[in-house]
């Protein structure tokens, strides 16, 4: 454990944040479909530092659970024929 | 101030701006996404307190099949779905508003001011360790100790579909725009999901996993496979789906069953404790990952029961 | 390979992890349109994530535990890489048009 992970943990925590700015302010329904990636690499990377920080060493079946299910929720965000009322999101 | 503070106390600030984003978002599709964004960061929430259980549970079922399929019920549905019942206008926000800090500050002093507990419920899980046939405790509990209650949630889960069948009517139309992308990710990653579903039945004897995990991964690949077009949507449940239905609960059922001649319902014989918890959960996770795919794909493309054809 | 090499090692590769996770989010608050984000998205944040887990697995406590965080990465390149391509093609179809150098338009 070198110490690091905590820290960065925050770092990428900030990082979801800024991020997330983005996925509220838009401006396009494009934008907002951004967050099943997001998750996908940022919430991963987190899940993993905490295993490492002190966290339970199970954390990281959890970091690959919820890479599998990040797919599947931007699949069915992105990949689904919508009326176009939906997509004024 | 250490980082561990910091970096929780922003956690607790975001699960509250995605909770009041998801109420108060505009249409409904976007109040799903920042529904999916609240159940990322409650799968972070349960990581820091030491629940990986939960958490496992809220990044599978929680976060990633629920928003599936509130995404489909709000394509199904239509944008206005909810828009009238209450929402962001309503004046019952300035008593809603106002009674929620109060309710939240008397929960917090009733937890800082909780007395004593006069059972150490997991000093006497840990005595009786040896008895329940697994080595972690939360499986323990959950399939042992308070076997009972995973009986009857599994009866409920099981319900839920029924009403589910009892509901959807029409032919599926699920139209999803062939993508030979998806279609390859699906292909490539459905034998890694079951395998990865196999590893946390597994693992769920002694680390955190279990039935439920497990289930919610193979339900999700049947949903990949679905959105790829590799797996058409469910219509009336044949022999054989119903039978992976309700095997679970029936397996589980003859299990508990079994000692009723001479011991209270669900006495596992020692023993057998460890070999009896285990054909449980496999039985278990087959059927729930039917069930839960179940929810998805029965419903897929199709409207619900009018008030008038009632 | 002995502990404070592998530390070092592992310090190294969490911090260039986080320096391109730095610059994924840069790149989606800054870049123009949804397009330029994706890349940002999807190149720069997975990129972390793999140096992330190299740096974790570098430290990890047995061959399964580094197997297991090494596993992660590509599965999150699969999906990100289709993931991003339908974001991309429903933004097509939403009529999305991509941003143009004022010299271009």
């Amino acid at each position: 454990m070198t110490g690091l992970e905590l820290p960065l943990a925050l770092f990428l925590m900030l990082n979801l944040i800024a991020a997330l700015f983005r996925v509220a302010r838009g401006p396009t329904a494009a934008d907002r479909m951004l967050a099943a990636l997001l998750f996908g690499t940022t919430g991963v990377g987190m899940l993993l530092l905490l295993a490492y920080a002190g966290g339970h060493p199970s954390l990281v079946d959890v970091a690959l659970v919820l890479a599998l299910l990040a797919a599947i929720a931007g699949a069915a965000f992105a990949g689904r024929a919508w009326t176009k009322e939906s997509d004024d999101a | 101030m250490n980082l561990a503070l910091v970096f929780d106390l922003l956690l607790a600030l975001m699960l509250l701006w995605s909770a009041w984003r998801a109420l108060a978002a505009p249409n409904a599709t976007r109040a799903v996404v920042m529904f999916i964004v609240f159940g990322l960061f409650l799968t972070l929430a349960w990581g820091r307190l030491d629940a990986p259980d939960i958490a496992l549970a809220e990044a599978a079922i929680g976060a990633g099949l629920t928003g599936a399929l509130l995404l489909d019920a709000v394509r199904t549905l239509g944008e206005s779905a909810g828009a009238d019942a209450g929402g962001a206008r309503s004046p019952w926000r300035w008593p809603v508003l106002a009674f929620s800090p109060l309710l939240a500050v008397i929960l917090v002093v009733a937890v800082l001011e909780a007395p004593q507990q006069l059972v150490d419920l997991p000093a006497v899980v840990e005595r009786n360790m040896g008895l329940s046939g697994v080595t972690h405790p939360v499986t323990a509990v959950l399939l042992n100790f308070r076997g009972y209650d995973t009986l009857l949630e599994v009866a409920v889960l099981l319900a839920a579909l029924f009403g589910l069948l009892a509901l959807a009517q029409g032919a599926a139309s699920a139209a999803t725009r062939e993508s030979f992308l998806l279609h390859t990710l699906a292909r490539l990653a459905t034998p890694p999901m079951i395998v990865v579903a196999g590893y946390l039945l597994w693992a769920g004897a002694h680390q955190p996993g279990g039935a439920f995990q497990a289930a919610a991964v193979l339900a999700a690949a049947a949903v990949l496979l679905h959105l790829a077009g590799l797996l058409p949507a469910w219509v009336a449940p044949g022999r054989l789906l119903r039978l992976g239905l309700a095997g679970g609960l029936l397996v589980f059922l003859a299990v508990a069953i079994l000692p009723l001649a001479h011991a209270p319902l669900l006495t596992y014989p020692p023993a057998w404790a460890g070999a009896l918890i285990l054909l449980v959960e496999t039985a278990l996770t087959v059927s729930l990952g039917l069930v839960l795919a179940g929810l998805f794909l029965f419903l897929s493309g199709r409207s619900l029961r009018d008030e008038e054809t009632r | 390979m002995p502990d404070s090499a592998r530390e070092f090692f592992s310090a190294v590769f969490l911090v260039i992890g986080a320096f391109f996770y730095l610059a994924g989010t840069v790149g989606l608050l800054r870049f123009p349109d949804v397009y330029t984000r994706l890349h940002a998205l999807t190149k720069a944040d997975n990129l972390g994530l793999g140096f992330l887990v190299l740096g974790l697995a570098v430290q990890a406590e047995s061959l399964a535990a580094a197997l297991k965080l090494l596993l992660i990465w590509p599965l999150t390149l699969a999906a990100s890489a289709t993931v991003g391509y339908l974001i991309a093609r429903r933004a097509r179809a939403l009529g999305i048009s991509p941003w143009l150098r004022p010299e271009d338009r």
